[in-house]
């Protein structure tokens, strides 16, 4: 299908696609896959091609393209690696909110190197309590004159350790729940800021996923982003932003189980025959060529509308992570049954991927999660008699 | 320090199976074949962007070719180099080796100002190695070829050339003319930001009257060598295999020999 990408999109897809096929070949995937190493080496290669920058305002240092640009280098990257295309993609949700939120100095501090690849970031709010109940948050900032004091500890933070940046949620006061939550940039290697326990995953194993411990950090007044308070309604915020880019990650992971299966199938030889010969084969293939193309039409609609400035996109932002993810999770489970016996063996690359799908039906909002918030949304547009 | 790298652009080796010769001109036929930068001539690019990055200066990108090498030039912008120089008239036409490197001499003199030309060791197409060091001839300086490594220091370049089982050690004043092989470096992808550079880029283009060249020195005119033919070697014929007893072999292939009037 043509998506009518324009000329800088069109560029940002090749040069994804040219350094994705060259560099990340199914040998680098499977080598950090198997050795659960951080690709410092790809992200360097990203860094200087200019990738990181793709959705920051030229001011920053960016190339001044949106969301859409993230979802189109997600999808390339995640198609030779799931793993990988989340070490960059989660910069993204780090530093997400620091350019929707932060103050000019906080900008103008952060995202340049951001946007140079420089330094990576990461998004600190699930704790061991708090996972779909981001209302359970126990990490406190206690409020001590001009500076606050951070005690908690963050779970499961993809780009944990790697990161250079942090944006946390924690806890300024308890007693206004969701009202009572702020976020804070931290650095690493602040007095007080140290990482715990590196996670061992089932997949995406190239991104480290890590435990962020605070004790006693103490930081300045000047970290908090936006207002005190305001924690729950940037993070919301932030993920309404990211989940085309999950999205985009759950259709790399597809298109390249997709790729994978009909090269397989067409060199494959049963009964004297490719097995895509077969109508059971070519059927398969086809269901899974039009869900992945579906997916692809809901990710780009959905970002090109954030991109425009469309206020409420709470419940299309969750259609574009729900039915990719899902969709991910049914082409790479088919993918592996066409490679059969073959598709279950580390040698080749689908059980990988099925691996690597699995974790987008589950983080940035469980999929459950995703269906209460389009639910919510379709009882409230009934309520006020849109249709939409 | 000045840095003119000068590339040339070749058929796709990723095509090749596209590759024809067209029969009557014993020329590649370029049309519908996708045209990339000669590879080792992306490791000259990129050794000019490393040493500017060291020391400073500017990397111009030269080429000589019909209009769509601009398409090759603004590669080399992309990837970082300063400017870029076509050289395109129908004058220049069927060069070979030897009028080819006398008018990329012309254009490097009429540029004048620099401090070291680099070449790839030899292109993918013709694998001729020749036009850098005529280059060199021509404009009377000193030349290393086939380098893998330099270090340049008080105006004096220490290269390391590759040979077949040993490497050479060579000191030179510059300005001075390098080739370079794969080893030296890996060479980078173009950023995104150089690719909006190259978009807009202007590409400098020079014909015959621009670079003061002597016509009769330039295209098929100035060619001493000419290509009469080129073919495919015929496949040689598969060998047959006799099986059996050792006696029954031998009795088949006094057969054979004697049909084929050997013995």
């Amino acid at each position: 299908m043509d998506y009518l990408l324009n000329e800088t999109q069109k560029m940002v897809v090749d040069l994804t696609r040219k350094i994705a096929r060259e560099k990340i070949t199914p040998a680098v995937a499977a080598h950090y896959d198997e050795t659960e190493e951080f690709p410092w080496d790809i992200m360097k290669i990203l860094a200087d091609a200019g990738l990181f920058g793709v959705y920051i305002p030229e001011q920053y240092g960016g190339l001044g393209g949106g969301i859409f640009e993230l979802c189109l280098v997600t999808e390339e990257l995640s198609r030779a690696c799931g793993g990988i295309s989340i070490c960059y993609a989660a910069t993204a949700l780090g530093a997400y909110p620091i350019l929707m939120s932060g103050s000019e100095e906080q900008k103008k501090k952060y995202m340049p190197d951001i946007a140079a690849g420089k330094k990576l970031a990461a998004f600190g709010l699930t704790e061991p309590n708090a996972g779909s109940d981001a209302g359970g948050i126990q990490t406190t900032a206690r409020k001590e004159g001009d500076h606050y004091v951070i005690n908690g500890t963050k779970q499961w933070i993809t780009n944990g350790g790697e990161a250079e940046v942090y944006t946390i949620v924690a806890m300024t006061d308890r007693t206004k729940g969701a009202r009572g939550a702020t976020v804070f940039i931290l650095d690493k290697g602040m007095p007080g800021f140290e990482f715990g326990k590196k996670e061992k995953k089932m997949g995406i194993r190239a991104s480290a996923t890590r435990e962020l411990i605070f004790n006693d950090c103490k930081v300045s007044a000047d970290r908090v982003l936006g207002k005190e308070g305001m924690g729950f309604i940037i993070a919301m915020r932030n993920f309404d932003g990211s989940r085309p880019g999950v999205g985009a990650q759950a259709l790399g992971i597809a298109q390249g189980a997709l790729d994978d299966a009909i090269a397989y199938a067409r060199q494959r030889i049963q009964f004297g025959k490719p097995i895509i010969s077969f109508q059971a084969i070519q059927h398969m293939l086809a269901d899974m060529a039009t869900q992945v193309e579906a997916a692809r039409a809901l990710i780009y609609a959905t970002a090109r509308m954030i991109d425009a400035g469309v206020k409420d996109i709470a419940k299309e932002s969750c259609m574009s992570k729900l039915f990719p993810s899902d969709t991910a999770m049914k082409v790479t489970t088919d993918a592996v049954q066409i490679f059969g016996g073959y598709g279950y063996m580390r040698e080749y690359p689908v059980e990988k991927r099925m691996r690597d799908a699995k974790i987008t039906q589950i983080y940035e909002g469980t999929n459950q999660i995703q269906r209460n918030v389009i639910a919510l949304q379709l009882i409230k547009q009934s309520a006020k008699g849109q249709k939409d | 320090m000045n840095i003119i790298v000068c590339i040339k652009q070749v058929p796709d080796t990723a095509a090749i199976q596209l590759v024809r010769i067209n029969p009557q001109t014993n020329t590649l036929v370029r049309e519908g074949i996708p045209a990339i930068i000669n590879p080792f001539d992306e490791n000259a690019i990129e050794e000019g962007l490393r040493l500017r990055e060291k020391y400073g200066g500017e990397v111009t990108v030269l080429s000589m070719g019909p209009p769509q090498v601009e398409k090759a030039l603004k590669d080399a912008i992309a990837m970082g180099a300063d400017k870029a120089v076509l050289l395109c008239d129908r004058a220049f036409a069927g060069a070979d080796t030897l009028a080819t490197s006398y008018t990329l001499a012309c254009a490097i003199k009429k540029m004048g100002n620099y401090d070291l030309l680099l070449f790839g060791k030899q292109a993918i197409d013709g694998d001729t190695a020749q036009v850098g060091p005529g280059v060199a001839e021509h404009l009377g300086i000193p030349q290393v070829t086939f380098v893998r490594k330099i270090e340049i220091e008080n105006q004096t370049i220490r290269a390391e050339r590759t040979l077949e089982d040993s490497f050479e050690l060579v000191e030179a004043k510059l300005p001075i003319l390098v080739t370079v092989t794969k080893e030296m470096n890996t060479p980078r992808y173009p950023s995104l930001k150089g690719m909006m550079k190259a978009k807009a880029a202007q590409i400098t283009v020079w014909g015959l009257q621009d670079i003061d060249a002597d016509p009769n020195r330039v295209g098929l005119t100035g060619s001493t060598t000419q290509v009469i033919k080129i073919f495919t070697p015929e496949m040689r014929k598969k060998g047959e295999i006799l099986r059996g007893e050792p006696d029954q072999m031998a009795e088949a292939l006094v057969g054979k020999l004697r049909d084929s009037k050997v013995l």
